[in-house]
């Protein structure tokens, strides 16, 4: 810990230099994200202020209850969640300058990521063949729109975190490799988030 | 939070234990109202209480294990921007829930 | 086959009316122009890397407030249509479904791509040069805002010939907005010209709050930084946390058309009131994030003509911070009617009521500040006196609606027309001329014709005073918003034919300032700005040369003090250079990627608002192509070597002496 720490310092020391007398970039790159991160707390709001005030308006169509399987949400939750803490390993390895360490962890992430969407896909498939798309009722647009959002935005950590991983093993680690993954990493636990609310608002608190 | 500027705190990236304390913690507060609601132990008001609790501890378990917010540098900036932009997301949900459903007259 | 093509074009291309061919053909002619001129002049490479692709925020800057110009012109000329159909009563010059189209595009227009693009330009241009940095935080980010706000607004403005426009007003309400009412392509241009812009003023909005929180100069503090800088963050604030709301709300009422979804129709369990809640939790911060900046501008101008340091710093920081999460908790006062029971109502009432008090303590402040001043008369300082009472009388009548049972009265008449008029107009119009010729030497280095510019100001305010005076007087008489005609017996005539005048004095000042500027640039040579300080100014902008040099300082200044350039005048004398050693300055590359990107954006807007699934698919897989590209580019930035910078630095003195 402590020779991987005098590296480091080496390496800030030279990204200062770089930049002398301005605001060290990366850090303001990352600062920038966690704003934009901001923003999308926001647009998940309206979308669950949404689906509460149109929660109800089932059209005499189905309902939560009727609809969700629990076995597959919970699996998938919890894949999420692990998702969550190898990409927390991955950074880990990254300040440990092992490469090899960071990308094999975005990878385990990535593959995590990957069985989430494909069990999403086929929740929502099955969702359409029992007749309940989006436009059956207020309350299927509201579910299809807010978890469909927080997939797409799963889907869009996942191209990402490939075209990183392919950036990484390009360039190995450097000051900006290091800042992409510390923002996709931010990315990633942000999503999970949303998902513990949506797990929470929409799931379980629909089949209650 | 903030991790470039990691040399002036030692800590700064978590260790392998924080992180896996966090995942635990996480496990744990996600066990609780799966069993809670599956069971069907709770009604009503204190049902969604301790579900809601629950989402929010999770929540308060990531930003401190995983995105590392206390270590942050001062101006603490990130933590201010967040404390505003949940003030808000309460007033887009709970006052959308006041408008649109307990307030209306006309319905 | 040629049947087939006639029937496409016939349903494509808005027919039928021969206002709209006139604009066809001006399109096509001025289209032909551009580009005979462009390639008999050989000015397209010129064009493409001084221009298209350029990062530098100036430059940015420039290119918004031009855009600005269009839209004002544009929208100015829906408004005189408008204020022709109701010069008289009972005309015939526009029918009704035109006039709600010209109505609807007015107040987008005015809005979205003539407000926002100019306070951006005006961001743009300035809060660099006041904080003492070299550029933005992220230049091609910035790059990236003006394009998409461009296809945005080519989209919208597009819908007037191609596939008719939108006509469910400026907000588009539904169930009016849905398919059911509204099945053409109107709405979905809409849609798509708002959200593909509004994802420009989301990321300028980031981009000007990390500019400021971050890229300040060395030793400014943030309780030292110009008022400017201070409104354009409390303008940030409010845009970061509500245009997310619009782009959420947008995608639901596209879903609605697109999908069939069921969130805001009449049927299926929607609930169209929801669109109106979610919609002015964006809207009212939207009005505050366009008039905060014109405040910091006032704030500007009063210290500079008044020669005094401005009055009351802390509180207008506090009273700018304060509007803007305040106006996050006043949004149901714009529906008041809408059936809410009386807590809703009350409670808005009184949070509306409340923001009144910093506004008040703002304008003390700048009385204060001109109390005992010695006051100069420029046209900058004019528009800001202009300015005082106008939006006095405007913000009074919002308290008046604000009174939740008055406003049963007030509601959607044309008193509501006149109070945003009179604020909008008044406050963010008034301030962005303010501004613009308050910086307009620093931009252009060099001085606009002030007596054609006393003439503008004249113009402006005495039609503006005579178009909608009357119009409160209309709504408290009975007349409603958007009516298209009304009848001799109702007693209108008289008051709506003084309004219509008061429109017309307004097009003839702005064709002073278009007379003004083109005069300036004409004589240009002659009105140079040789000091780079034409105004005896305070605030770092004024202590570089203009028009400034590509890297802005070429040895960034050292801050200790409020209105530090004025502080440096009085202690040092003037224009005291201070020797220092130079450095290689770091600057960001130009980039195409910004304008390619958001001329997929536009592809793939076109393609859903016509549903033609080509176009959606080219469209979104060159923007995901865009983003990838510049993800693996690493080549982004370069040095200005030492001697260049002395070349530069040496140039801009030879002219200057």
């Amino acid at each position: 810990m402590a020779e991987s720490q005098t590296s480091e310092q080496i390496l800030q020391a030279h990204a200062h230099d770089e930049h002398h007398g301005h605001p060290d970039m990366e850090e303001v790159r990352t600062f920038g994200f966690w704003i934009y991160l901001m923003t999308d707390v926001i647009i998940f709001g309206t979308l669950f202020a949404t689906y509460i005030v149109l929660q109800q308006n089932t059209d005499g169509g189905p309902g939560p209850a009727d609809l969700f399987q629990m076995g597959g949400i919970i699996t998938s939750t919890f894949i999420l969640l692990a998702s969550s803490y190898t990409c927390g390993l991955a950074l880990l390895s990254m300040h440990k300058h092992n490469v090899k360490g960071l990308i094999s962890w975005l990878a385990v992430t990535a593959g995590l990521g990957a069985i989430f969407i494909g069990m999403e896909i086929a929740e929502f498939n099955h969702l359409v063949h029992e007749g309940a798309t989006i436009g059956t009722s207020a309350f299927l647009s509201a579910f299809f729109t807010l978890v469909g959002t927080h997939g797409l935005h799963v889907l869009f950590g996942l191209v990402w975190m490939i075209a990183l991983i392919i950036q990484l093993a390009k360039r190995g680690i450097t000051p900006v490799t290091k800042r992409k993954v510390n923002v996709i990493s931010l990315f990633w636990h942000f999503l999970d988030v949303v998902w513990i609310f949506v797990f929470t608002v929409v799931y379980l608190m629909g089949v209650s | 939070m903030v991790p470039s500027n990691s040399h002036q705190t030692p800590e700064g990236h978590g260790s392998f234990k924080s992180y896996t304390i966090g995942f635990f913690c996480s496990i744990i507060l996600t066990l609780i109202p799966i069993t809670v609601v599956m069971n069907d132990w709770l009604e009503g008001t204190w049902n969604s209480v301790v579900l809601m609790t629950a989402a929010v501890l999770q929540l308060m378990v990531q930003l401190l294990f995983f995105m590392h917010l206390r270590e942050e540098n001062k101006p603490r900036y990130n933590l201010i921007s967040l404390v505003l932009g949940l003030v808000i997301l309460l007033v887009i949900v709970a006052g959308s829930m006041w408008i649109m459903l307990y307030n209306m007259v006309a319905v | 086959m040629w049947e087939k093509i006639k029937e496409f074009a016939s349903e494509f291309f808005v027919t039928g009316d021969p206002l709209i061919y006139g604009a066809d053909v001006t399109i096509v002619l001025t289209l032909i122009a551009i580009v005979s001129g462009l390639t008999y002049f050989k000015k397209w490479k010129w064009l493409w890397r001084e221009w298209l692709t350029t990062v530098d925020h100036k430059k940015i800057g420039i290119m918004y407030i031009l855009a600005a110009f269009l839209m004002l012109f544009r929208g100015g000329v829906d408004a005189l249509l408008m204020r022709a159909q109701l010069a008289m009563p009972e005309l015939n010059f526009l029918p009704p479904d035109h006039y709600n189209q010209i109505f609807t595009t007015h107040g987008v227009i005015m809005i979205l791509f003539m407000a926002m693009p100019f306070m951006f330009g005006l961001f743009n241009i300035m809060v660099p040069l006041q904080l003492g940095a070299r550029d933005v935080a992220y230049p091609f980010l910035n790059s990236l805002s003006f394009w998409l706000f461009f296809s945005g607004a080519m989209l919208f403005n597009l819908s007037f010939v191609i596939g008719g426009s939108p006509d469910a007003g400026w907000l588009a309400y539904p169930p009016y907005s849905g398919t059911m009412y509204n099945p053409g392509v109107g709405q979905d241009f809409y849609i798509w010209g708002i959200q593909i812009s509004g994802l420009g003023s989301l990321m300028t909005g980031i981009n000007f709050l990390v500019t400021i929180l971050k890229m300040r100069a060395p030793g400014m503090k943030l309780m030292k930084m110009p008022m400017f800088s201070w409104s354009v963050l409390s303008s940030c604030i409010a845009i970061i946390f509500s245009f997310p709301i619009l782009t959420a709300t947008l995608a639901l009422l596209f879903l609605d058309r697109y999908a069939g979804a069921h969130f805001f129709t009449l049927d299926g369990g929607g609930n169209p009131m929801m669109y109106i809640n979610l919609i002015w939790m964006w809207g009212h911060p939207e009005v505050y994030i366009i008039v905060l900046p014109a405040f910091g501008i006032f704030s500007e101008i009063v210290s500079t003509f008044s020669k005094k340091k401005l009055f009351g710093y802390k509180s207008m920081v506090w009273a700018m911070m304060i509007i803007s999460v305040l106006s996050f908790l006043v949004w149901a006062h714009h529906f008041f009617t809408m059936g809410s029971g009386a807590d809703v109502n009350a409670f808005f009432a009184l949070t509306t009521m409340l923001i009144a008090i910093p506004t008040g303590v703002k304008v003390f402040n700048w009385l204060f500040t001109m109390f005992r001043g010695r006051i100069t008369f420029e046209t900058p300082m004019l528009w800001t006196i202009g300015f005082i009472p106008c939006f006095i009388v405007g913000g009074l009548t919002g308290v008046l609606l604000s009174v939740a049972p008055a406003d049963f009265q007030f509601h959607n008449s044309y008193f509501l027309v006149a109070h945003f008029h009179q604020v909008i107009i008044g406050g963010v119009v008034f301030g962005y001329f303010a501004g613009l010729y308050y910086w307009w030497p620093k931009m252009f280095g060099f001085t606009l014709n002030e007596r054609i510019g006393k003439w503008a100001f004249w113009f402006w305010n005495i039609g503006f005073y005579c178009c909608f005076m009357p119009q409160y007087v209309l709504g408290l008489m009975g007349m409603t918003r958007r009516v298209v005609t009304y009848s001799w017996d109702k007693g209108w005539w008289e008051l709506n034919l003084v309004s219509t005048i008061g429109a017309v004095l307004m097009a003839i000042a702005f064709l002073f300032q278009v007379w003004q500027i083109v005069d300036g640039f004409k004589h240009q040579a002659k009105n140079r700005d040789t000091t780079g300080d034409p105004w005896n100014g305070r605030t770092l902008e004024w202590s570089i040369p203009s028009p400034a040099p590509v890297y802005n300082f070429a040895v960034l200044p050292n801050v200790s003090r409020q209105d530090e350039w004025w502080e440096q005048k009085q202690s040092a004398g003037a224009h005291q250079t201070i020797k220092q050693k130079l450095e290689p300055i770091h600057m960001p590359k130009n980039s195409g990627v910004p304008i390619v990107m958001s001329a997929f954006w536009f592809i793939a807007g076109f393609g859903f608002i016509f549903d033609w699934t080509g176009f959606i698919y080219t469209g979104l897989a060159g923007v995901v192509g865009c983003l990838l590209y510049h993800s693996f580019n690493y080549d982004t930035d370069y040095y200005i070597p030492v001697d260049e910078i002395e070349r530069t630095e040496a140039a801009i003195r030879k002219v200057n002496i």
